[in-house]
């Protein structure tokens, strides 16, 4: 205001210099700043567009100055110290896990179940394959394995025994978790990694699959895989359709460019990967403490399995907390949140 | 062709940019981060070494977890310091502050924990085939030079311009009470600042005419006085109009 009143920019400058002082230290406050109190967020406010009036005068009286660029590169500061996303609080917490969470799996259930079939598929083509072929075997399991199977014994119990359960537990997790987010991750490369991911994956499990029955072990193996498989394998359907429909927003973008549509698509479906390391991290202990425990009836086995599954399915699907009952509890907490 | 600057709508409406931190920033920054995360994992198999060589632990049946528990923190250290410190430091690291550089949305803000996680998420692909090859190559050919997950995740590495606060400071300090004109002052630091940058036989030229304008009777407009004198000069020029 002055500026463009008062003609003389030292006038301008010396009468609002004593003001700058007080901003850049409320902009160097403000970006150090984790937590802030009702007063100061408004005091950061307040000096912020208090900033950005001063940089608008700045660039008119003095343009390309140092005092225009460092108004310019304050406000810059400042402006990300003011648009920074909230906490996660509890409530948004409750969104995540009984909204966003449903809301990303319906947005890929076609896909998931076509990615399923895909899987279902190509264990068809493996089991055939080794049937047909039973040299490839080398080709998708390793000299030890085949040698094992050869002589009786399944690989997972001899493996899988040595270790104890929880440490087991954690690493079968953390591989469960690199492959899906690998599924999901190459899924960029216009579906056609996680395609491939999932085809491969699908060949070992029919050829293993085929293998073992040629040795009578298939049953062994199937009882190894009760308990954890149906959300394993799940999972990791659900990461390879999370990571085709990635793909399918960079080959059919919208209006706002193959970029935009990326960072849209990816965001929607962050929530889905969080339930995904979640599921895993059952699924993982399950494998760890129930799948190579050999006094381990099959009824429990399948009973773990599905009940596992279905309460995958309840909650993926949004009926395992009614979205209706959800919406009220999260104002409520918003509204708990927002008077403490 | 890739854009040096990133233009963002402040909410008041007044236009702001942004220096966007191009691949030798980024590859900086990196190198110190990746030494760090090193240097940690290290430890933690270090301090597990020297707790396994302990008299009472050698012997005892939790030595070897003691270092199967090293293993799984050093692996943890390494593989998750990314994620872990640019959420805590609300998109810095260390390497991101030594080498003067921030990740901000597209729209100029702090970006949030999910947009922070779905960008090293995405290290999985960028660090192919090896040495952040493929992340490095996105960088060079992308507008905004980002790589892979910087693009899922809708995010930009900026040159850091936190510390403007303090140079508005001492800017506010000096042109509250210098007796020197506003054009003058922004002479002297515009040339204070580029002081570096600046050719030897150029800054001295400019310098000369500077004082000779602004001081005449100091004498500064003939050969004499070095580089480093010419500088005290001004400085002393802006600390005595403050005084005045």
């Amino acid at each position: 205001m002055s500026a463009n009143s008062d003609p003389d920019a030292g006038i301008w400058i010396r009468r609002h210099a004593p003001l700058w002082r007080t901003l850049a230290a409320e902009s160097t406050a403000a970006s150090r700043r984790s937590r802030a109190t009702v007063d100061e967020a408004l005091q950061t406010l307040s000096a912020y567009r208090a900033l950005s009036r001063h940089l608008a005068s700045a660039r008119e009286i003095l343009p390309g100055s140092v005092l225009a660029t460092t108004l310019a590169q304050t406000s810059a500061a400042l402006h990300a110290a003011v648009n920074r996303s909230p906490r996660l609080t509890r409530a948004r917490w409750i969104g995540l896990v009984r909204e966003d969470i449903p809301a990303a799996a319906a947005s890929v259930r076609t896909l998931a179940l076509w990615i399923a079939a895909l899987l279902v598929a190509s264990a068809c083509a493996g089991w055939w394959l080794i049937n047909t072929y039973p040299e490839l075997i080398s080709l998708i399991a390793s000299p030890a394995m085949i040698d094992g199977v050869e002589h009786g014994h399944l690989w997972t119990y001899q493996v899988l025994n040595l270790a104890p359960p929880a440490l087991l537990s954690a690493r079968i997790f953390s591989n469960n978790v690199v492959v899906t987010l690998g599924a999901f991750c190459f899924g960029i490369l216009f579906g056609l990694g996680a395609f491939y991911m999932i085809a491969i994956n699908g060949l070992m499990l029919g050829g293993l699959l085929a293998f073992t029955h040629q040795h009578g072990l298939a049953l062994g193996l199937l009882k190894f895989t009760l308990a954890h498989g149906p959300v394993e394998l799940s999972v990791m359907c659900l990461a390879a359709a999370a990571g085709t429909a990635l793909g399918d927003a960079v080959i059919r973008p919208g209006e706002g460019g193959r970029a935009e549509s990326l960072r849209r698509r990816a965001a929607e479906l962050g929530p889905l990967l969080v339930a995904c390391a979640l599921l895993l991290l059952g699924s993982g202990l399950i494998e760890g403490f129930i799948s190579p425990h050999p006094g381990i009836s099959i009824p429990v086995r399948l009973a773990v399995g599905l009940g596992y599954w279905t309460l995958m399915m309840l909650w993926l699907s949004g009926r395992l907390i009614p979205r209706a009952r959800a919406r009220g509890e999260r104002q409520s907490a918003d509204q708990s949140g927002s008077t403490r | 062709m890739a854009e040096e600057e990133l233009n963002v709508r402040g909410l008041t409406g007044v236009d702001l940019t942004l220096r966007i931190a191009g691949p030798g920033t980024r590859s900086y920054a990196f190198l110190i981060d990746w030494q760090i995360r090193l240097l940690g994992a290290l430890a933690w198999l270090l301090v597990a070494l020297l707790l396994r060589r302990l008299p009472s632990l050698s012997r005892a049946p939790i030595a070897h977890d003691v270092m199967l528990a090293g293993w799984i923190l050093a692996l943890i250290t390494y593989f998750l310091y990314h994620p872990v410190v640019e959420v805590a430091m609300r998109g810095r690291t260390p390497g991101k502050i030594k080498a003067g550089a921030r990740i901000v949305t597209l729209e100029g803000a702090t970006p949030g924990v999910g947009a922070l996680l779905m960008r090293n998420l995405f290290r999985l692909i960028d660090c192919l085939p090896l040495l952040y090859l493929v992340g490095l190559a996105s960088c060079m050919v992308t507008r905004r030079r980002v790589r892979l997950g910087d693009l899922a995740a809708g995010t930009v590495l900026v040159i850091d311009e936190s510390a403007a606060g303090e140079s508005l400071l001492r800017l506010g300090e000096q042109m509250q009470h210098t007796g020197l004109s506003a054009e003058a002052l922004q002479l002297i630091h515009d040339l204070l600042e580029r002081w570096e940058l600046l050719a030897d036989a150029q800054r001295i030229r400019l310098a000369r005419e500077l004082l000779a304008k602004l001081d005449p009777g100091a004498g500064a407009g003939n050969a004499g006085p070095d580089g480093a004198a010419l500088r005290g000069r001004l400085e002393a020029l802006l600390v005595r109009q403050q005084r005045s």
